[in-house]
Parts: C-alpha cells; structure tokens; sequence
C-alpha cells in the first residue's frame, strides 16, 4: 500500500513542508548504484510473501493424481536408483551406514536445495506480470518461492522418519542441528537463486543455464559418494561448495556417522553468507529497472 | 483546499527505445545481428544508447491538495501510465521527484495475480495481500466484497468457472475497498458491464467524498468530467493543460495536443501504433470532396479514412471505427468488413485504406472523437488501437429560411420522415 521508500534527508529541497503537515511519507526519486537492504519495509509485507507462498503451495499438487505424494516418491524413487548403480553395483562407501539409507538422506537435503534454487532462479519472470503492476519490495517474490519446496521437505521427512526405523537406527541430539543445516540450504539456495533470477529478469539465457548448473552441481556435492573419499588435506576446500558441508552436515545429524569436519562446514556456512547477502544487494541494485526490461 | 498532499517536480522517464522484438536480450540476438550485418561494425557507430531513447515523460510538475480527485487525461502514449507507475512505485523516475504525504495505494490493473485455479475466496485474499492489504482488513471486508461482486454462490468455486463478468466484478470489489490517503486508478474501469460501471464510479465518488486524494488515468471523458474536479492534460510526455476538469477535456478533445484535431498520421512504421501483422499510418476526417477538414455541416456526410500498412495480409487484419461524444458517450462501432466484397477477406499487402461515411443529417452539433481499432480473426485478435485519434466538430451552416437550424438537444439528429395528417 506504499511506495518506495526513500531516505528522508531534512535539507532536502522536495521534502520541503510549507503548506503541509509535516514532512512527505514518501519522496520518489531517481535510483541508482547500491541501496540499502530496507529489511523494514520486507517486515511490513511479510503477509504478501505469506499469500505468495501459500499460492504456490495450493497450485503444486492441485489437478495431479498423487498430489503431495509427490514429494516423497521422488527422493525414495532417485535413492532406490542410486542404491542400486552406486551402492549395489558401484561398491561406492556410505561412512558405515547402509547405502541406501545414505543416499535417501543426501538426497532430501539436496531437494530442499534444488527445488528452492530453480524456484527463486525462476520466481521473479514467472511472476513479471504482478511486477508489472504492483509495487512491493521485488525480495517477496524469490522469498516466497521457496515456500512450496520447504513444505515438500518437512513431507519427505517422514520418509526418512520411516527409513531410520527400518534400518534401526536411532536418531540423537544431533538431529537438534538439523534446522540450521537446512537454513544453510536455503540460505545457498536464495543466494544463487537471487543472482540468477536477476539475471532472468533481462537475459533468458539462465532458463537454459538452470537445469545444467543443478546437475553440475549434484555431481560436485557429496551426495551419492561420501566426502570421505576425499583426501582429509582438501576436504576443507570441498567445503567451497556450500552443499557439501549441509550433506555431510545432515548425515552427522541423522545418522551420526562420519565426522563433521569443522573446518568443512565452516567454510560452507561463510559462503552460503556471501552467497546471500550479495545476491540480496545485486537484487535490490537492479529492481529498480525491473518493471522496464522484464 | 485541503493540505497538500501530493508534489511533483520536473518528473522525468526515459525508455530505451525497442522498435522490434522482445526487450531481453540473449547472446543468439546478439548473433542475428552480427549475422545480418557483418559489417556494420565497421559504419560509424550509431550514438547508442542515449540516442536510441525516449522519454515517456519530461518534466512533469504539478501538486494535488487532499481531497481533490484529479483526472489525468491523453492520448495512448502521452505518458499517463508511466506517470502512475512512477507514482505507484513500479518503476523508478530518471529525473526529478515526487513526494507524497499520507499512504498511497495503486490500482494500476484490477485482478492483479489473480489465477484462474484459484477460488474466488483465494483470489481476493491474494489480490488483496498484492494491493498492499492487510489479511485482517480483507477478512473484516470479506462479505462486503462478495457481496459487491454478486458472487455470493461461487464463494469457494474456481476462478475459471467464473463468467469474465464475474471475474471482473470481483477484482474490483477487491480494489474498491483500498483506502489509502491517496489513490491512483489506471483505466480500471473500462472493464465490466454498464451497469457495474456506474456502480463502480458510484463507489469511487465516495472515495473521493471522505476526503480521499485520486489520481484517475482514464479515456473515459463523461467520467472524468463527472468524477474529478480538475484534469491534467499530458501530450507526449509533459502536462499541457491543468485545470477545471471541463476546460482541460474540452482543450482535448478539441485537439488541444500538438496534433490537428482531424488528421492523425504516423510517419514512421516502427512508432506507429500496432504490431508486425499491421499499425496504423494515418486517421483522417475528409469532407464530402474528399479533404481533411475539422469542421462537417451537420447536412453533410462525414468521412473517416484510415490508412494503414497491411504487414501480413493472411492474417486478414481489419478497422473498426468508434465515434464518441464530448461527453464520452459511445454512439456506434462500425467495422471495415462490412465493405461489400471483403468480408474475412484478406486486404493486399502494403498500404490499404479504409473509409467509411457517416450519413447526412445524423449527428447533432458538437464535438466527436474517432478512435480506430486494427484486429484479425473476426476481432478476436488485436493489434493496435489508438483512442481518440481524431476528432471533429459537426456544425449547422444551414440558412435562416432552413427548418432545421440551430443547436438541438441530443446527440444525433437524423432528418427524421414525419407526416401530418388528420386522422379519420
């Protein structure tokens, strides 16, 4: 219900008051460089990316003959073939623990991943014609999209609930780090996904980037193969790849086996930061034009 | 007068200009190019970029005191939509500022995000969230808004099973509950039935009663006369005219603009309005000799010719003609595929002209607007419009000794065949 806020400065010559009640709610002027984040205004338009969100979530499964069910047979589904080529036939180690079960929870953290990367990357030319005519801070609208992945995750949960009894293992108070290792995720997820839908916005180039880049990705991140297998002197710059410390991460968590190099995840975690934090500010440098080029 | 509550100064947007295609780039464009003319690099480079621009708007300056409800009037292009973007925060201005006092809400589109998948329930907490709502006020409106729309029964039924009507009228029962200290409404109600429009402009003269500011984009000059007090007048980027909203519509329809009321052409196929299938070249009003004239005798027949460049011809692209009144009433729609030999046929390639004859003795005096439609596919499809693209006035030039002289009331006045006689 309001429009960009800019900074109010007193000396400022369009502020002036004469003839008002004090000074403008708001002065619109030109934009350019960098700008500030403006985290108080997203707070004022939570409830956007809540409906945004929501929207999403009702659309995913509606018209499909197994709806949510969804969500859990794709991870199961991946996992059963990645037990039988790499565990089965491929000898490939697990850290201890049965392969298949090894390869079910790498997986779901890499979903949660995924799903939000091609979400965001898509999220703001999927929506140009809301951004066309409605203003709002243009950071809902990523945000939001990675709402309906966040909801397939907690259902392949009970997936992995179901997994970890059958193969009697039992869960410790290190799943408590579970919710941090998923924000990490997410965190990686938005960062890169924010540049890419940036980019989206002028050159659609990214849309045939995407399905290249995640697949890339899952190769260069521990998912089917354990960070074991790298030598202990360059397994710190395995942690380069932000993933690779949330799926070695959510292994320690669930499985309790391997060690959570501390120097791995370390770096991870400093990434996926940047990652976001400069994927938040190339955003807020360019939504400005948005509405122009998309 | 109210306090001020809006203030705009030496408003200014420049757009790239893109004459062709679509506005992203890719590296394959880039390879078209370069295959299309491999030379070029070698001509002096075109000034890019800064000569390859225009600005929607320039310059733009005027304030608006609270509770003034202002229409903001033009021709396609004159920048009305780029000001209200601007204002509404879509887009950023190149230069100058606008400040605003009080909470500004914007209805540039109604329906904005709505889904056809969703219900109708769904779709009005959504457009309402995108509308900058808060869920409780939408909650606490909620019955009033379907009450509004009249669509009580469909409450929980997908949008696509609505009727567009429907769908319309619950957009704008979302949109009329807005209550921002100031409101700027884009051509929203060129949408609906007449009926659900005059409620609309009923629900808007009450936005503006509570001391409300509106900013009100319209084509619709009986509604901007009607509901605002002043109009701003925008011709190709800048204001030309502010003021009593009666004067400022007046002044533009009576071809105040930089255009000669009668006679609109457009010399260059890339800024003609239109699309690759066919754009419009030129729009005249021609006297019973066949010469553009701004001013018909009410005993004469009135020519509309329209030429425009025929870009695809299989696509059996089409006019269509509406003449308005001052007051913004429409009198007819007239259609060029009604000329005996071309119904759905295709028109040759190149330049083609269509004209058509108003008949004698059928307007009353006073001021007309012509805007032309170009479409395919029976109207299906359209490719370009340009409202009120020209205009002329229908004057009695008849003698004294004449029956039918003077002004008469109405809009039309056809020479009707009356009979006298006493019956038996």
């Amino acid at each position: 219900m309001s429009t960009r806020a800019s900074e109010y400065a007193p000396q400022d010559p369009a502020a002036r008051s004469d003839d008002a009640d004090g000074p403008p709610t708001r002065i619109i002027r030109p934009v350019s460089g960098w700008l500030p984040l403006d985290l108080a205004e997203l707070w004022r338009y939570r409830e956007l990316v809540f409906f945004l969100a929501w929207r999403d979530v009702q659309l995913r499964y509606r018209q499909t003959l197994l709806g949510i069910a969804w969500a859990i047979l794709q991870p199961l589904f991946t996992a059963v073939v990645f037990a039988v080529f790499f565990g089965y036939l491929g000898h490939i180690p697990s850290d201890g623990s049965p392969y298949p079960l090894f390869a079910l929870v790498g997986l779901v953290a890499w979903q949660l991943f995924a799903f939000a990367l091609l979400q965001s990357s898509e999220s703001l030319v999927a929506n140009q014609h809301i951004l066309r005519r409605a203003y709002f801070p243009r950071i809902v609208v990523p945000m939001a999209s990675i709402g309906a992945g966040v909801l397939d995750f907690l259902a392949s949960g009970a997936v992995v609930a179901v997994a970890l009894g059958w193969y009697g293992v039992h869960p410790t108070w290190r799943l408590l780090f579970l919710p941090m290792l998923a924000v990490q995720a997410l965190c990686t997820a938005m960062g890169v996904g924010l540049w890419l839908a940036t980019l989206n916005v002028r050159y659609r180039d990214v849309r045939y980037t995407l399905p290249f880049l995640a697949q890339i990705w899952l190769l260069a991140t521990p998912v089917a193969y354990p960070a074991s297998i790298v030598p202990e002197r360059w397994r710190s710059l395995l942690g380069v790849n932000p993933m690779a410390g949330v799926v070695e991460g959510f292994r320690w968590a669930i499985l309790g086996t391997g060690r959570l190099s501390p120097g791995l995840l370390g770096v991870s975690s400093i990434i996926a930061v940047a990652l976001l934090v400069s994927g938040l500010y190339y955003m807020r440098r360019m939504e400005p034009r948005f509405a122009d080029v998309i | 007068m109210g306090r001020i509550a809006l203030r705009v100064e030496g408003l200014g947007k420049q757009f790239p200009l893109r004459n062709t295609g679509p506005s992203y780039d890719t590296l394959g464009d880039a390879i078209v190019r370069f295959a299309k003319a491999p030379l070029a690099f070698l001509r002096p480079k075109q000034p890019a970029g800064r000569a390859r621009s225009f600005w929607a708007l320039r310059d733009v300056t005027f304030e608006v005191r609270r509770g003034e409800a202002v229409g903001v009037i033009g021709r396609n292009g004159a920048g009305k939509s780029t000001l209200l973007k601007i204002l509404s925060g879509v887009t950023a201005p190149t230069e100058g500022t606008a400040a605003i006092w009080g909470a500004l809400g914007a209805l540039l589109e109604v329906g904005t995000g709505f889904h056809l998948e969703l219900t109708g329930r769904e779709n009005v907490y959504l457009n309402g969230a995108i509308l900058g709502m808060k869920r409780a006020e939408v909650a606490r409106r909620f019955d009033e808004i379907i009450a509004f729309a009249g669509v009580e029964r469909f409450v929980d039924t997908p949008a696509k099973h609505y009727s567009s009507g429907m769908l319309m009228r619950l957009a704008f029962a979302v949109a009329a509950q807005l209550d921002t200290d100031v409101l700027v409404v884009d051509e929203a109600l060129a949408v609906g039935d007449v009926e659900f429009q005059r409620k609309c402009l009923q629900k808007m003269e009450q936005v503006g009663a509570v001391g409300r500011t509106v900013l009100f984009v319209s084509h619709d000059m009986a509604a901007v006369t009607r509901l605002c007090s002043r109009a701003i007048l925008l011709d190709r980027g800048s204001v030309v005219a502010d003021g009593r909203a009666s004067e400022v519509v007046h002044k533009y329809l009576h071809g105040g603009t930089a255009h000669g009321a009668a006679v609109r052409e457009w010399a260059d196929v890339a800024l003609a309005p239109g699309d690759t299938v066919a754009r419009l070249r030129a729009v005249r009003i021609v006297d019973e000799e066949g010469k553009p004239a701004p001013e018909i005798a009410v005993n004469q027949s009135v020519g509309i010719e329209i030429d425009f460049w025929n870009l695809r011809p299989e696509e059996r692209t089409a006019v269509s003609v509406a003449l308005h009144s001052q007051e913004g009433y429409c009198l007819f729609y007239g259609h060029d595929f009604h000329a005996p030999g071309w119904k759905a046929g295709p028109r040759p390639k190149g330049v083609v002209r269509s004209t058509c004859r108003i008949p004698r003795n059928l307007l009353a005096e006073g001021l007309f607007t012509v805007s032309v439609y170009l479409h395919s596919r029976g109207g299906t499809e359209s490719h370009g419009s340009e409202a009120d693209a020209v205009a002329f006035t229908v004057v009695d030039r008849s003698h004294r000794d004449d029956p039918l002289i003077g002004s008469w009331s109405g809009i039309v006045r056809p020479a009707l065949d009356w009979q006298i006689t006493v019956p038996p």
